[in-house]
């Protein structure tokens, strides 16, 4: 759906365990669309697929767990080295 | 990077949102020696329409034009000005006594502030079409941001959908991008522009007709652009198909991308919260809040500024940012020189004029922004507008009511993408104005904090006598 204009990719993520490549400046949100990962959650009312959608804070459709901490907006976290992503499914599990 | 515990207790002036009101007024208020704080929520400064001002890895500068790069003298000044900016700081509250709720990296403090200004811009309208949860389906926004802040841009095949000048600026700067866009379907109605026509004149006298006829020959030239009365996205699980009406014929079009947008309106959700009267505006369909000449809110001591005072622009924001510091500069610190006012009220006017006409030509079909049977209206709960408008029947009257029988607005986002929609919904079937409706109450916290982040505010001894015998 995306690809980068020409910055190659430094900083080193993983994914549901996968390890997605990432440009340093990137949020979360904006590596899973560079990584072609096509949603980020599934909603806790049906159930259904959501990605990003306003990338700007006020959506909600791009919660992910961070670093085994739930319910974080990707899109307004910046992508760390080393840093542990999760899709979400449903709700936030109790616990994380 | 300032954490949490690196804040000062108490600042003469706290500036919420780092756009271009936010950043003006940052930068006057502390030049002027007051002692201000800058809290944003993003990773960087600029808002959404300097996205990545200080960091865009776009250094081709036709790619975003230089109505963007103006931003960079914005940033650059604040960040001279010694006002303290924040990043990565979410405001959860803001009450009457100027007591700011803030989170940083899951740390919360409370700060007081002696005057408060609200620069927390605009979003875009929500456009509830069937289909718009899809994955593929975003705003045109979102991929202005990514394209801003990432250097990221479309690879499939993208249609863009809607109407509005951010729309035209979006394809413009796709296409300097190198993006092949397969098609602008444009929603909005012709009969609109004989209501313009009074507004022409101004209009003709402000920038923006130049750029703006400059844009769509541009894009015109390189994307079909096909004016339709009906759309949808469709596809299991992700995009697949836009489907569309135009001159009374169905089409299909294959795509990977829709992006959508039909306007910007104020984010409303922590002036709401904080208790700012707000009314709704029948030429910008939204709710803006009440205020004085310089910004002022019904709350003594909280402007607001920029687009959050009903939608002008970028470079009126700049300008509104100032005339909101330079009152809070008067209330607080009457000895320090500021611009003169007056100077700063005409450069407004003159960023102002104009927006009438944009207001009345893009003014959105009432289809695209009155959703019926199971399209989605709330994306949180997943609710639809057959729901909304049966309950509207029973006899619910407004938009808190409608959260007991469906919690339309009560997921995460609060409302900000289906508040207007239940409202304009409600309205029509009671058969009286939005204005009569009203908007969700909305109340602290403005964004989901954790429990553990509430812990982590400092205890005092106030606080411990409270609780401890």
């Amino acid at each position: 759906m995306f690809k980068r204009l020409h910055d190659t990719p430094t900083v080193t993520i993983k994914v549901n365990g996968q390890t997605v490549r990432a440009r340093s400046g990137d949020t979360v949100a904006a590596a899973l669309l560079a990584a072609g990962i096509d949603h980020c959650r599934t909603t806790p009312v049906t159930g259904a697929p959501r990605a990003p959608y306003c990338l700007m804070g006020v959506c909600f459709d791009c919660l992910v767990t961070i670093d085994g901490i739930g319910n974080r907006q990707g899109c307004l976290v910046p992508v760390r080295e080393g840093m542990e992503v999760a899709t979400q499914v449903g709700k936030r599990e109790a616990g994380r | 990077m300032i954490a949490a515990a690196d804040l000062s207790p108490a600042y003469d002036l706290i500036v919420i949102g780092g756009g271009p009101a936010g950043l003006a007024a940052a930068s006057l208020a502390a030049r002027a020696g007051l002692s201000t704080v800058l809290f944003d929520e993003n990773p960087g400064v600029g808002g959404q329409i300097y996205r990545g001002i200080t960091s865009t890895p776009v250094k081709n500068g036709t790619v975003l034009g230089e109505d963007y790069w103006a931003g960079a003298a914005l940033a650059s000044e604040a960040k001279a000005s010694g006002a303290s900016i924040v990043n990565g700081a979410t405001v959860w509250t803001l009450d009457p006594s100027l007591a700011v709720g803030i989170s940083i990296a899951g740390k919360a403090r409370l700060v007081q502030a002696g005057r408060v200004i609200i620069a927390t811009g605009a979003l875009e309208r929500p456009f509830p079409i069937p289909g718009w949860t899809l994955p593929g389906v975003m705003t045109a926004g979102a991929a202005q941001t990514t394209l801003k802040a990432q250097g990221l841009v479309p690879s499939g095949r993208t249609v863009l959908a809607g109407c509005g000048p951010l729309l035209w600026l979006l394809a413009a700067q796709l296409l300097r991008a190198g993006v092949k866009i397969e098609a602008m379907l444009e929603t909005s109605s012709r009969r609109n522009w004989l209501r313009a026509l009074p507004h022409l004149p101004d209009f003709l006298l402000s920038p923006y007709w130049r750029k703006g006829l400059g844009l769509m020959r541009e894009v015109k030239a390189a994307v079909p652009v096909i004016p339709v009365q009906k759309l949808a996205a469709t596809g299991a699980g992700k995009l697949k198909e836009v489907v569309y009406v135009s001159g009374g014929s169905e089409r299909r079009l294959l795509a990977d991308l829709l992006l959508l947008h039909h306007g910007v309106v104020p984010n409303v959700n922590l002036a709401m919260a904080a208790g700012a009267a707000h009314r709704w505006n029948e030429r910008q369909l939204c709710f803006v809040p009440e205020l004085d000449d310089d910004f002022g809110s019904s709350v003594p001591g909280i402007a607001i500024a920029g687009d959050g005072a009903g939608i002008a622009g970028g470079t009126a924001a700049a300008e509104r940012g100032r005339i909101a510091a330079i009152a809070a500069v008067r209330a607080l610190k009457p000895e320090a020189s500021v611009p003169a006012p007056q100077v700063v009220r005409q450069k407004l006017a003159r960023e102002e004029m104009g927006r009438a006409f944009l207001d009345v030509i893009y003014r959105p079909s009432d289809s695209f922004r009155r959703p019926e049977g199971d399209t989605i209206v709330c994306r949180c709960e997943e609710v639809t507008a057959q729901q909304v408008r049966a309950t509207a029947d029973m006899g619910c009257e407004g938009p808190n009511q409608m959260k007991a029988f469906l919690r339309s607005g009560m997921g995460p986002c609060q409302g900000r993408l289906c508040g207007l929609t239940v409202t304009e919904l409600i309205a029509e079937q009671r058969r009286v104005s939005p204005a009569e409706v009203g908007y969700y109450r909305l109340r602290p916290p403005v964004k989901p904090i954790t429990l553990a982040e509430l812990a982590s505010l400092p205890i005092g001894e106030a606080e411990r006598k409270a609780v401890e015998r």
